[in-house]
C-alpha cells in the first residue's frame, strides 16, 4: 500500500496500538531544557525510577538564561534554581548536559541539528512546541507537555493517536527578498492559527527543495503556529550533506546503513493525504504581522485588513488591533518601531545573521532603535565571528549578545517594555509574549534589518535596490 | 501526576468568549520558573486578570463575582501556542475541571487530559447557546457526564455529546495516568529499542 513519509516514520515507531486509543510511540531522541523538565524529574523521583535511556536524552539550558555576562552567576534566583535543577537532574541520571558556557550550549532546536542529534526518519520530542523544527530533516518531531516528558524519561515512549496528514505544495520560485520566514508566515496567514490542527504537515514542491537546511528548519519550526502537530520535509542530498560528519550522526558502516534507509524516506507517488493545499512561490512577498497571533500577517506592501474581511470573530479581531494600537485599513509600511530582535529557534541560525548583515552592511542603525541580536548557539556565534559578520554588524552600530531564547519569550531580562513596538524574527506575537504590554511584529531577518536601519516598517526591497556603499 | 477522578460534574460556568486564547495568556512565560507543580492558579490569565501594579482588572471575568464554577467556556481554538503544561496546571489549580470550546489546540488538549481536566469540544452553535445561557443567567448550571459523554444545559435540557477515546475516558474515570501503563509495557519497549539504532 502507498504510504506518506509521515506514515513510514510513524508506523515504524509504534510499539503497540491501543484499540480506540493512542499508539504507544517509541522516541529515538529526547531533548530536555530547564523549564518544562523539573516537574517531570520530580515525578521520576516520586516513583523511584530512573531515566530508561539516558543515551537517547540530551539536555541544554536556553529558555531562562541571560544573554549578557553568562560567565557570571545568574542573577534571578528563580532562574538560577531552575538551571541548577536541570544540571543536578542531568548528573543524577547520566544525561549529557550542555549548560551555560558549554561550547555546545544554545537553543535546543538549534543545537540538535548542529550536533547531528537530529536525523532523518527519527522520532524526536521535547517539552517545547517548536520541536517541529527538526522535521526539516525528515524526522517526526513535535512538542510535548511535561507529563509526556516524564513518560519519555521513564519509558522512551509517549501515547498519542496518529495525526491526520496534510501536504502543502509550493512550486515556482520566490521573489526578491522573500525568505523561508516569509513563506511560513504566508502559509499561516492563509490557513490561520488553527488551520492545520490535528494534522501532521509535509512540505513539498520546488520552493522547499530549493531551500537550504536552515530555511527548511525555519519553515518546519513555524508548523505549530498553524496548529499542526508538526511539519516535515523529505530528506535529500542537501540533508545528508548537512548531517555527515556531525558528532552524533552515524559514522562508517553505520552511516552507509543509515543512508540506505534514509533514501527510502519519501512519500510514495500515489499516496493519499487527508488534505492537500497548494500555492505558487511568486504569490509571496516579504511578510509582516499586525496582530496578536501569527496568522495575522500580510504582505508588507499591503494594509491591515478590514474587520469584515477577516474570518472569525470581529470582537476578537478588534481586541487584537486595540492591543497593538493599530486601526483596520492602515498601511504597515512607515509604522514607527522601537526594538528589533534577531534570534530564536525560528531565525537564530547563521544564515539569518548573514541575511541581516547583507542589508545593514555599510548602513547605520537608526538611533532610536534598540536592537538585540542573539545567536541561536555558541556555534552560530563562532561562525558569525569567523565569517566577518560581527565586524559588519559592529560597523553598522549593532552588537551581539550571548546565545539563548531571549526576547522570543522574555523569560530572562530581555523584555520589550510595555507599549513599545518590536520587529522580531521570532515565532509568536501573542499579547505580552515579549514582555507585559509589548507589541510584536513578526518578520524575516531582512525585514528586521530594514526596520533597524530606518526605524520604521520598511520594505527590504527598497534598501536592496539602493545598495549602500 | 495523580489527579482526581472525573465522572459527572454539575456546575455553573465561567464564560470567556474570546477566540484563539493562547497559552501565553493562560499563563505568561515569566511564571514558568517553578521547579514544582504548585500555585499556578494564582497566575492563571495573569495579564488579563491583573494590572501591572497587581490590582485586579475589574472587567475581567475571573474578577467578576457573578461568575464562578468548575467549568471554563472559551472561544474557538482554545489553548493554541506553547506546549507548556503549566497552562493546564493553572486551569486545574484555579479549580476548573472542565474546559469547553468549539475547537482546541492539540497539545493543550493532550495536556489537559494528562492532568485531569476534561476538554469538551462542542459545535460552534452549541457553544453560542452555552454563552447565551450564561449571559441570560450566570447561575445556569451545566452537567458534564463523562460516562455518557454528554454536556447538558440544565435549564433547557439541551444536550450535545462529545468525543473522547475509550482509553483516555477510562483513565479519567479511574484517575490512571499514562506512565502506569507505559511502565507495565517496559519489557516490550526494551525489545523494541534493541532494533532501533540511536
Amino acid at each position: 500500500m502507498s504510504r506518506t513519509l509521515f506514515d513510514k516514520v510513524w508506523d515504524s515507531h509504534v510499539v503497540q496500538k491501543i484499540e480506540d486509543g493512542p499508539d504507544v510511540l517509541f522516541i529515538d531522541r529526547h531533548l530536555v531544557h530547564e523549564v518544562t523538565s523539573p516537574v517531570a524529574f520530580l515525578g521520576l523521583k516520586n516513583r523511584n525510577i530512573n531515566v530508561l535511556y539516558p543515551e537517547r536524552t540530551f539536555a541544554t539550558a536556553d529558555h531562562n538564561t541571560p544573554t549578557l555576562n553568562q560567565h557570571l552567576p545568574v542573577q534571578d534566583p528563580l532562574s538560577a534554581k531552575q538551571l541548577e535543577a536541570l544540571e543536578q537532574n542531568a548528573k543524577v541520571h547520566n544525561i549529557p548536559y550542555w549548560g551555560l558556557g558549554h561550547e555546545k550550549n544554545g537553543i535546543v532546536h538549534v543545537i540538535g541539528p548542529e550536533n547531528g542529534i537530529t536525523l532523518p526518519g527519527a522520532t524526536i520530542v521535547c517539552g517545547d512546541s517548536h520541536t517541529s523544527t527538526h522535521g526539516a530533516f525528515g524526522a517526526i518531531a513535535f512538542g510535548i507537555g511535561t507529563s509526556e516528558v516524564e513518560m519519555v524519561l521513564a519509558s522512551q515512549c509517549i501515547m498519542q493517536p496518529k495525526a491526520k496528514s496534510m501536504r502543502i505544495t509550493i512550486n515556482g520560485s520566490l521573489n526578491e527578498a522573500v525568505t523561508p520566514k516569509d513563506v511560513a508566515l504566508f502559509i499561516i496567514s492563509k490557513l490561520t492559527t488553527s488551520g492545520a490542527t490535528g494534522y501532521f504537515v509535509e512540505y513539498a514542491g520546488e520552493v522547499f527543495r530549493n531551500m537550504s537546511m536552515e530555511g527548511r528548519m525555519t519553515v518546519c519550526n513555524l508548523s505549530i503556529e498553524m496548529g499542526a502537530r508538526g511539519g516535515m520535509i523529505a530528506p535529500d542530498e542537501k540533508t545528508f550533506e548537512y548531517i555527515q560528519g556531525r558528532e552524533f550522526a552515524p559514522k562508517g558502516s553505520a552511516w552507509d546503513k543509515a543512508m540506505e534507509y534514509w533514501q527510502t524516506l519519501k512519500t510514495d507517488e500515489d499516496a493519499v493525504f487527508d488534505k492537500e493545499i497548494a500555492f505558487q512561490g511568486d504569490e509571496i512577498e516579504p511578510m509582516i504581522t499586525y496582530g496578536t497571533n501569527p496568522g495575522m500577517g500580510v504582505g508588507i506592501s499591503k494594509g491591515i485588513p478590514m474587520a469584515e474581511s477577516v474570518e472569525g470573530g470581529v470582537a476578537t479581531y478588534k481586541k487584537s488591533l486595540a492591543y497593538m494600537d493599530f486601526n483596520e485599513g492602515e498601511d504597515m509600511l512607515g509604522k514607527q518601531i522601537d526594538f528589533v530582535f534577531l534570534g530564536s529557534c525560528t531565525n537564530g541560525r547563521i544564515e539569518d545573521f548573514r541575511a541581516f548583515a547583507s542589508l545593514v552592511k555599510g548602513r547605520k542603525k537608526a538611533e532610536h532603535v534598540t536592537a538585540w541580536l542573539v545567536p541561536g548557539s555558541h556555534k552560530v556565534e563562532e561562525a558569525i565571528k569567523a565569517e566577518g559578520i560581527l565586524a559588519i554588524l559592529n560597523e553598522a552600530g549593532f552588537s551581539l549578545r550571548e546565545p539563548g531564547c531571549s526576547a522570543c519569550l522574555a523569560m530572562n531580562d530581555d523584555k520589550i517594555p510595555a507599549g513599545k513596538y518590536a520587529v522580531s524574527t521570532s515565532n509568536r506575537n501573542f499579547e505580552g509574549r515579549q514582555g507585559p504590554g509589548a507589541r510584536t511584529l513578526l518578520a524575516s531577518p531582512l525585514v528586521a534589518a530594514a526596520a533597524a536601519i530606518t526605524g520604521k516598517v520598511t520594505d527590504p526591497r527598497e534598501l536592496l535596490q539602493t545598495q549602500a556603499v | 501526576m495523580a489527579y482526581d477522578k472525573f465522572n459527572i460534574l454539575e456546575s455553573t460556568a465561567v464564560p470567556l468568549p474570546i477566540e484563539n486564547v493562547d497559552t501565553d495568556q493562560i499563563i505568561p512565560a515569566r511564571f514558568l520558573k517553578a521547579t514544582e507543580r504548585k500555585g499556578f492558579g494564582e497566575n492563571l490569565f495573569r495579564d488579563w486578570r491583573y494590572n501591572p501594579d497587581n490590582t485586579p482588572k475589574e472587567h475581567f471575568v475571573l474578577n467578576n463575582p457573578v461568575y464562578s464554577g468548575k467549568i471554563l467556556v472559551g472561544g474557538k481554538n482554545f489553548g493554541s501556542g506553547s506546549s507548556r503544561e503549566h497552562a493546564a496546571w493553572a486551569v486545574y489549580d484555579y479549580g476548573f475541571r472542565c474546559v469547553v470550546s468549539s475547537f482546541f489546540a492539540d497539545i493543550f488538549r493532550n495536556n489537559c487530559l494528562n492532568v485531569g481536566v476534561l476538554p469538551v469540544q462542542v459545535s460552534p452553535e452549541f457553544l453560542q447557546k452555552i454563552f447565551g445561557a450564561i449571559e441570560a443567567d450566570p447561575e445556569t448550571s451545566f452537567t458534564v457526564s463523562l460516562p455518557e459523554q454528554t454536556f447538558t444545559i440544565n435549564t433547557t435540557r439541551e444536550q450535545e455529546s462529545f468525543a473522547i477515546n475509550s482509553y483516555k475516558k477510562d483513565n479519567l474515570l479511574n484517575g490512571f495516568d499514562d506512565i502506569d501503563y507505559l511502565l507495565n509495557l517496559k519489557e516490550n519497549i526494551k525489545d523494541f529499542a534493541k532494533d532501533t539504532p540511536l
